[in-house]
Formats: C-alpha cells, sequence, structure tokens
C-alpha cells in the first residue's frame, strides 16, 4: 500500500469497534428482527456460536465510533437539524437536496466469519469509483463507492462491506 | 434453521412481511442504534421546509436490515456468504413492506454447498424499494 492510500484510509472510519451484546440487541430492535441470537445471551450460548452474534447490516453502526462521523451531532458544534429554527446552519442555495452527506445507493457485504459480542473490530476504508449520471428524476446524480474492511482483533477479515453514495442537484421527484 | 440444497429449487421463492404501517420512532429507533441521526430521518420540519421532501423517511439501511432479517430466516443463522442491494425508491412512514427471496441456482464451490438468490421488497402500492442478491452457505 503506499503511503497516499494508508493516509487516506487512516481518515474515513471508526478506529476501533467493540461490537456489544446491548448495541446488537438495540439494533436488532431497530430493524424488527426478533431472533433469540441477538438479544438471549443463553440461548446464543448453547448455539452453535456460542455467543451472540450480529445481524448481517450490524456493521453499519461503526458510525458511531466514528469521531468524524458527520451526521451525528457532537458537543459544541452547530447541527444542521431543526430547533427554534428549522436549520441550525445557514446553507447555501441550491446546495442540494441530500441534506448531509447525500443518499445511500447502494449496500454490498461480504461475510468472512460471524461477528460476535466480545470482537474488536478495526476498519479501514478506501475510496472507490466515482461517477456521475443524468437522472430522470433529480438532475444530475453524483455517485461514489467505498470499501470497508472490518477485521476483528485477531486480525482475520470479518466483513467486507461496499457503499455507494449519491449526491443530487435537487431533491428527487417523488411521483 | 437452514436450508437443504437438495429441497431447493430454481424459482422457488420465499416470503416475509417486514413492517407494516412503518412508524416514524422505528426510523428514530433505527437513527439511534445506527448512529446515523440524519436529519432527513429523524427531523421532519428540517425535511419538509429546507431539504424539501413531503415527510421525512427511512434509512435505506432500515430497509436492507429488515430483509436481512427475512433472509437469516430463510438460510439460518451465519449463513450469509453475500448480500447486496440497491435503494430503488425511498421508504416513507406509513408504508407495509414485503420482500421475497428467490432462488436462482443451487450449486457447489470448492466443496461448499452455496444457494444464490434474489431479493426484492416492495411498498404496498407493489413499488419495489429494494433490489439485490444473496448467497448462502446450505446443507
Amino acid at each position: 500500500m503506499s503511503d497516499r492510500r494508508d493516509r487516506k484510509a487512516d481518515t474515513m472510519a471508526a478506529k476501533t469497534f467493540p461490537v456489544e451484546f446491548s448495541h446488537i440487541l438495540m439494533f436488532a430492535r431497530a430493524i424488527g428482527d426478533d431472533n433469540p441470537l441477538y438479544r438471549d445471551p443463553d440461548h446464543a450460548k448453547a448455539s452453535e456460536f456460542g455467543a451472540v452474534i450480529a445481524p448481517p447490516t450490524f456493521v453499519q453502526a461503526s458510525a458511531q465510533f466514528d469521531p468524524d462521523y458527520g451526521l451525528r451531532p457532537k458537543i459544541g458544534k452547530p447541527w444542521f437539524g431543526s430547533g427554534k429554527e428549522p436549520t441550525g446552519i445557514r446553507r447555501e442555495a441550491g446546495s442540494g437536496g441530500g441534506g448531509g452527506g447525500g443518499l445511500h445507493a447502494e449496500q454490498h457485504y461480504e461475510y468472512h466469519r460471524p461477528l460476535r459480542a466480545g470482537d474488536v473490530l478495526t476498519a479501514t476504508t478506501t475510496p472507490g469509483k466515482t461517477w456521475e449520471k443524468e437522472g430522470k428524476r433529480g438532475g444530475k446524480l453524483m455517485f461514489s463507492e467505498s470499501v470497508t474492511e472490518y477485521r476483528n482483533q485477531d486480525g482475520e477479515l470479518v466483513v467486507t462491506a461496499k457503499g455507494v453514495g449519491v449526491r443530487t442537484e435537487r431533491p428527487a421527484d417523488q411521483a | 434453521m437452514t436450508l437443504k440444497s437438495s429441497d431447493l429449487t430454481v424459482g422457488q421463492t420465499f416470503s416475509q412481511r417486514l413492517v407494516e404501517d412503518l412508524k416514524r420512532t422505528q426510523i428514530v429507533q433505527y437513527a439511534g442504534a445506527s448512529g446515523d441521526y440524519n436529519p432527513l430521518h429523524t427531523d421532519e420540519i428540517f425535511t419538509t421546509k429546507v431539504a424539501g421532501y413531503p415527510s421525512v423517511f427511512a434509512h435505506g439501511m432500515l430497509t436492507m436490515g429488515m430483509t436481512g432479517a427475512m433472509l437469516t430466516n430463510t438460510v439460518g443463522d451465519g449463513r450469509l456468504t453475500k448480500y447486496g442491494v440497491r435503494f430503488t425508491s425511498q421508504v416513507w412512514p406509513g408504508d407495509t413492506l414485503d420482500a421475497t427471496a428467490t432462488v436462482t441456482r443451487v450449486f457447489e464451490d470448492g466443496g461448499a454447498k452455496l444457494v444464490d438468490l434474489d431479493v426484492v421488497t416492495v411498498n404496498q402500492t407493489g413499488v419495489e424499494v429494494l433490489k439485490g442478491y444473496a448467497q448462502a452457505r446450505v446443507d
């Protein structure tokens, strides 16, 4: 790996992501998944996995451990959501309908081994392709891809995640 | 629960209702769990007055997460090897979602028995909101 790639990777993801039972429990509730493997440690201990495991999309919650993640209000910093006014930040006209960080267009996962409560993941993100397309509903669409590798405390690859984000020139039509 | 390759045929489908009348609170619940507090999902005033959408809408990843539950209920826990989707339409509060996985291939690779699935989630008017694929190990 070149130095340049190392630096980019360094600035783009959670350094470490401790995977904890209570977080898995809350995540499973949020996606409406009642699987006892995600909420019952005794049941999970007796399973082939020997521990609570995480649902397939759980690594998305690594955002919680990214100190620079832009879509979380931060202590002492302005936040663009509403308070007394509809937005806490003056935004430039025509800055797009994406709100913050654009919209999520695609997500892909490859699973290499089960992700267990108690694992500590390290994430390394590298930017991928970028491309543009004329959209039917939202004007010009600007796509960008990023690939994140999640390794556990033993250095083993657990999940590879590829996300594609899209920015639109204006809010997508709902027609 | 796990699937047996001998029981699988191309074209076979598995379906599950993911959610009925999706509530804004569930979207907020997902924001809290995932850490993605984008006001487009959590703040009706910002989303309608500043961003110009008719209401808040669900994270794509909430739909992918709910659809993932259909997949693990179908193929068994810890069996997925691949799962990927495109978010093809937005999901709004009040939506009812149904997910379907269709067997497209049953095969062996290096001694492992695998199944390929097409994955589609639609809303109450039949509009596709998520389209993708999954691969899983089977017995």
